[in-house]
């Protein structure tokens, strides 16, 4: 029997995976960017988990929402990468050290 | 009181525990010496023609900008379709004026020439 | 119908940037200043709107997710306000640096919006969509000056950080939805108030929720992202990043913590008040080192942030009232200071480091006297207005009876004192290291001499604006 705490269990585990890869992740930008989508899409499950024990829709709808807004994250986010790329030559993490104090 | 917050600990510890393990267990069941034979890309037998990380051109991320943008309001227009019949003529007006506001993005993005390949 | 009135503000707006959008499109470059007017008479629409449709009461609407009430009325027309002097600040520098794009406006009057929609949330999902409104035009702001590499390195590092945010702030939302089976606040606010009601996945929800307010606000140990962006962006966005969106700031703490979470206050009391601490110290203690005066303002505004947490750790309703005040004051004070900053800019340089106040009492005693106007006020020097909001959340803070957290807050201000002053010293007792004098167009010139002359105005009669917070708020 697979219960609410399943799914919540689980969408701890993919919160967790985003965060440890946004921190530990030092090679590219783009694997910030999979992480943060993947830590939207771990809020998303926790939302779809309560809404259908609490079978009220609210939470489906709140995660349509948040999946029109992630697509709008990764759109400036791709765009600031493009930026980024044209100003510098590189998505490396570890060379945005220029601001420092 | 404090006690209260024992799950956040306990979250904070799986979390970095987590991380911690996935990279390990990486590092531990990778195995192998990688020689340079090994980590140069195969490709049908043949030498590698050239270097693995081809670089984009940059109007692919824009067009893949663009689309995720539009792509995804088409969500929206699903779940409205199928229930428009209890929605009615609010419904109808709403969506109007909801397809009129990407529109006026959409002429943003074509007069700004976003649109053209050259 | 009645629930488009309560929005009408809202609602003007998106037609208004929609005009302006579709406006500058088919303008040609040297009739960009049509833009920048079509910006400031849309700003003045939407302040006659919010003033106009002002309820009495607190009135929802669109199924109780909105809600208009006088409160927010007054800080959406306090937020109309700011973002015109961004506006009129701006537009010199960015003619000079050929950045003068609609899109500057555009994206400023959107990230408006975005403010105005967290003012009016009553529900959390209205709140996020605000939220995500406000922090992606700022993000896109940031990286506006596309050939500045600094610049395109903070909007990452910028959006990187307000990506964690929004998603640890929507996972401690997702709890509050589970324990309470709605997103509605007054509901929520409801299911807390139940005895037995505050359970472990609730705190789990707050404890999340904090984190992602404190990121917002730039608390310490959340700030990192807040000196970078100051840095890295040109400063009319400085400017705008620097002062507005703190309204949006206290508006998510205001209606999340103190509406609908009100009776967990116990809980989320001490949390406040360790990042309160944190950031008065780390603010205080870090700016006297900065020599770049545009990362000394961000880490003093770290300081700030900190007393404005105060207001919300007293947890009463003068608390919430002196933070309001508190909040609207240093937007008004964080307005006037990047507006001096761009003012001593010129084409192809800008006025980042602290020498370039050096002497500036000699090039023009006038705007000398202004900036010192405003650091008197952000240090706290009676009777500049920056002393009164001191005053008021120090004392609800010593009414709620946390005297250790008052004298605290005492301490750090008169270190704080010294980073401020600092540069009225540079600015009177130091030669200066050019003498070009100053030229600005003339509206500039009224409008931040105003601006100057408000804090003090508004130090020697306090009262106005106290006693209109504690009219609106409460």
């Amino acid at each position: 029997m697979i219960t609410i705490s399943h799914y919540l269990v689980l969408a701890a585990v993919l919160f967790s995976i985003s965060v440890a890869g946004i921190f530990i992740n030092r090679k590219n930008v783009i694997l910030l960017l999979m992480c943060i989508e993947l830590m939207l899409l771990a809020v998303n499950f926790n939302f779809i988990a309560f809404s259908r024990m609490l079978d009220d829709t609210l939470g489906q709808i709140f995660v349509f929402f948040i999946l029109t807004v992630a697509a709008a994250e990764a759109a400036i986010g791709l765009a600031i990468l493009v930026v980024l790329f044209r100003a510098r030559q590189s998505v490396n993490v570890e060379e945005l050290n220029s601001l420092k104090g | 009181m404090l006690a209260n917050y024992a799950p956040i600990l306990i979250f904070l510890v799986v979390a970095t525990g987590l991380g911690l393990v996935l990279l390990a267990l990486g590092f531990a069941l990778g195995g192998g010496q990688k020689d340079a034979e090994k980590l140069s890309p195969y490709e049908c037998g043949f030498e590698a023609f050239e270097d693995t990380r081809m670089r984009f051109d940059v109007r692919y991320y824009l067009v893949a900008i663009l689309f995720i943008i539009f792509d995804l309001e088409i969500a929206f227009l699903f779940p409205w379709a199928v229930s428009l019949d209890t929605i009615g003529l609010f419904g109808l007006v709403a969506m109007g004026i909801f397809l009129a506001v990407l529109i006026v993005g959409f002429i943003y993005e074509w007069r700004k020439g976003a649109l053209e390949w050259d | 119908m009645i629930d488009l009135q309560l929005a009408a503000a809202e609602v003007f707006m998106v037609c208004a940037i929609c005009v302006v959008l579709l406006v500058d499109v088919w303008l040609p470059d040297e009739r960009r200043l049509l833009t920048f007017r079509l910006a400031l008479l849309s700003l003045v629409g939407a302040a006659v709107c919010s003033a106009y449709y002002l309820p009495n009461g607190s009135v929802t609407a669109f199924s109780e997710s909105f809600v208009t009430d006088p409160a927010s009325a007054v800080m959406k027309i306090f937020a109309y306000l700011i973002v015109g002097l961004v506006f009129i600040y701006s537009r010199d520098f960015l003619m000079r640096a050929g950045l003068f794009k609609g899109e500057f406006f555009i994206l400023a009057l959107f990230a408006l919006l975005g403010i105005m929609v967290m003012l009016s949330a009553h529900s959390m999902l209205t709140m996020y969509l605000g939220l995500e409104l406000l922090a992606l035009s700022q993000y896109a702001l940031v990286a506006f000056d596309r050939d500045s590499p600094i610049a395109a390195e903070s909007a990452m590092k910028y959006f990187v950080l307000g990506a964690i945010a929004s998603g640890t702030l929507l996972y401690g939302i997702s709890f509050i939805y589970g324990v309470t089976g709605t997103i509605q606040l007054g509901a929520i606010a409801a299911h807390f108030s139940q005895p037995g009601a505050i359970t472990v996945p609730a705190l789990l929800g707050l404890a999340f929720i904090i984190v992602g307010v404190a990121f917002k606000f730039g608390a310490v140990p959340f700030h990192m992202w807040l000196p970078d962006v100051y840095q890295g962006s040109s400063t009319p966005v400085t400017l705008f990043i620097g002062s507005v969106p703190k309204i949006a700031a206290f508006a998510l703490a205001w209606r999340i913590l103190s509406e609908s979470l009100g009776d967990m206050h116990g809980s989320w009391q001490t949390m406040l008040a360790v990042l309160c601490v944190l950031s008065l110290v780390i603010g205080n203690i870090v700016a006297i080192a900065q020599s770049n005066i545009k990362r000394m303002l961000a880490y003093s505004t770290i300081s700030h942030v900190g007393f404005i947490f105060m207001g919300f750790i007293a947890g009463t309703e003068d608390g919430l009232q002196a933070a309001m005040f508190y909040t609207l004051v240093y937007t008004l004070m964080a307005a006037a200071a990047f507006g001096m900053v761009i003012l001593l800019s010129r084409s192809g340089f800008d006025a980042e480091n602290l020498d370039d106040f050096k002497g500036l009492n000699a090039r023009s005693p006038w705007f000398a006297f202004v900036m010192l106007m405003v650091m008197f006020s952000m240090a706290g020097v009676p009777p500049f207005v920056g002393f009164y909001a001191k005053l008021v959340v120090l004392g609800s803070v010593l009414d709620a009876g946390l005297i250790w957290l008052a004298i605290t807050g005492v301490l750090l201000a008169v270190i704080g004192a010294f980073y401020y002053l600092r540069v009225v010293w540079f600015m009177y007792f130091v030669d200066p290291v050019d003498d070009s004098p100053l030229d600005a167009a003339l509206d500039f010139r009224v409008v931040i001499s105003a601006n100057g002359l408000g804090l003090l105005a508004l130090g020697l009669f306090p009262g106005v604006l106290l006693d209109l917070c504690a009219r609106v708020i409460g």
